[in-house]
């Protein structure tokens, strides 16, 4: 579902069944997509609607609200010169969401940073490993819970 | 700092240097290149495979310079969060001001007046010579050329003369504040500016004389690194990598920021998509920096240097001691920062290394909630693997050399 005022845009309106809302702010398209929804629509965003390159993958943790992680992608349509922000929201008990590196191989690396940072699962990755903090390290850094100053022994 | 990376894993050497053991006929030897290799600028762990000299499988490691910045904004009022954008890629520091202070102002609504503006531009170029200076010097070096070293750093001294200037400071800047500049510009700019435009294009000239009808540069970086535009796309690669393959993508050209699309200037391309099609490249760059610098000097706008916003930008210093107003907003920016509306942007420039994004999530307070930072080293280490499989292991030095990456902009 999108709202009426997207109805025109054409990109929103190719990704609208799978979307759970979208909104377009300071000129930049964001669409929220079903999680479990989420490889289909970058399929569609990259083979369809020639969206060439990954620009980035991340995390927001809206702790305490639930669901409690955004993922966030952003894709750039290097011809169209133009971008697209998709975002999937993910539960906080079982943070998994489908990895999306079968339709980018670049997501590989931004997918681990944010399993690494955020602790969110994601599925079918190829490495899913840490890549920032050491391989024993406890808990994941950018949670909102995640203590800022304080000594471990 | 993890063990494993890429799409090989160090688990994924070993295991395949045992597998390779038995069906060669003879050994292939695990060779870990780094954390402190030099030619690794910064400390990145490879860990190699070889087959003889040749390399069979290359796997990245990195982390080692991992400092937490992204979270640390979280604890910093909007204005404070500059000082850490210096910080993450210590050879392009402007480039980062600027790209966070956009933000920030998009979110805000900001209208920056024109002399900001032009003065941005002009330093965020001298940020793109210094970084290419800094490139050229040690890549250079890393492959033999012991000179050209000390004449780049000649002329990077003089850019961060000029840095010292505006700013006070060499290295970590801060000159760009959200709202503006931190500073007026300095007397006498004009001149050292210009001193150094007149001389620049005639050291370019001096650099290529050493270099690129070199037998032993072209010997060592032609035909070498070579990577396909359809890989580089697919691993989210940017900036100088994917010109030297001769797609023209810019973001100064495609999304004009801070007043780019008022120079006039060329997005050079080039198509041999190897170590020595990306050293001319950066060549050609550095006169279409001095270009806009040029234009930047002769045309710079007199007017306010911050924008007329009141609670954000920092009141003068005179208007302080005779108007209560601008005591109080002195104090409340100083002692808790000022309130952004609530959203989420993300803002590109091209920074010199390629694409550098800043992704802003505002709650509506006066600290960020989230500040993601899409830096353009960690996308371009993805490819190391493709850059150098298959190759000869001199042949190493020159391709980590010619992606030009800071670890400190991948690691964060």
């Amino acid at each position: 579902m999108i709202p009426e005022s997207l109805q025109d845009n054409p990109i929103a309106a190719a990704l609208a069944d799978l979307a759970v809302t979208a909104k377009f702010e300071f000129n930049e398209l964001t669409v929220e997509i079903e999680a479990a929804k989420i490889v289909e629509a970058m399929k569609r965003a990259r083979h369809d609607l020639k969206f060439e390159r990954l620009t980035s993958v991340t995390g927001v943790d809206r702790f305490p609200a639930e669901p409690r992680f955004e993922v966030v992608y952003h894709l750039q349509g290097i011809a169209a010169k133009q971008r697209l922000r998709l975002k999937a929201r993910v539960s906080g008990q079982n943070p998994q969401i489908e990895s999306v590196t079968p339709v980018y191989r670049g997501a590989e690396w931004y997918e681990r940073e944010t399993f690494d940072l955020f602790g969110v699962q994601f599925l079918n990755h190829p490495n899913l490993t840490r890549i920032m903090m050491p391989e024993d390290w406890e808990g994941h850094p950018l949670r909102k819970d995640y203590p800022i100053t304080g000594i471990r022994y | 700092m993890s063990t494993t990376t890429g799409v090989t894993s160090e688990s994924d050497v070993r295991r395949d240097a045992a597998a390779h053991q038995e069906s060669r006929g003879h050994r292939t030897m695990v060779l870990n290149m780094g954390p402190q290799h030099p030619s690794t600028h910064g400390v990145l762990r490879l860990l190699l495979e070889l087959d003889g000299e040749t390399i069979v499988k290359a796997a990245p490691d990195i982390g080692y310079l991992h400092t937490g910045i992204e979270k640390e904004f979280e604890v910093k009022t909007y204005q404070q969060g500059v000082t850490l954008t210096d910080r993450i890629d210590y050879l392009a520091p402007l480039s980062n001001n600027l790209v966070y202070c956009l933000a920030v102002e998009k979110l805000l609504g900001l209208e920056i007046p024109e002399q900001a503006q032009w003065t941005r531009v002009m330093l965020a170029e001298f940020t793109r010579l210094n970084s290419h200076l800094v490139w050229l010097a040690t890549h250079a070096i890393d492959i033999g050329a012991m000179s050209v070293f000390l004449y780049c750093f000649r002329e990077r001294e003089e850019i961060l003369r000029i840095f010292e200037m505006f700013s006070g400071q060499r290295m970590m800047t801060s000159y760009f504040r959200v709202g503006g500049l931190a500073l007026p510009h300095p007397r006498g700019w004009q001149k050292r500016v210009k001193d150094f435009v007149d001389i620049f294009p005639s050291r370019i000239d001096e650099y290529e004389e050493l270099l690129t009808g070199n037998r032993i540069w072209t010997g060592r970086t032609k035909g070498i690194g070579y990577i396909s535009l359809e890989d580089m796309l697919d691993l989210s690669v940017t900036g100088p990598m994917l010109r030297a393959a001769g797609l023209a993508i810019d973001v100064r050209k495609d999304a004009p920021y801070s007043s780019y699309e008022k120079f006039d200037f060329t997005v050079p391309t080039r198509t041999e998509n190897d170590v020595f099609g990306r050293y001319l490249l950066r060549i050609e760059e550095m006169r279409q920096s001095h270009r806009i610098i040029k234009q930047a000097l002769e045309g710079m706008p007199s007017g306010p240097h911050q924008a007329d916003a009141p609670g954000i930008v920092l009141p003068e210093r005179e208007k302080m001691k005779t108007q209560m107003e601008s005591l109080i907003y002195h104090f409340k920016i100083v002692t808790e920062g000022f309130r952004v509306p609530e959203g989420e942007v993300y803002q590109a420039i091209e920074s010199p290394r390629g694409e550098v994004g800043c992704y802003l999530v505002s709650d509506g307070t006066q600290k960020p909630f989230r500040v993601h930072w899409r830096g353009p080293s960690f996308g371009n280490l993805q490819s190391i693997p493709k850059l150098i499989e298959g190759t000869l292991i001199a042949d190493v030095i020159a391709a980590l050399g010619s992606m030009d990456f800071v670890l400190g902009d991948t690691d964060r």
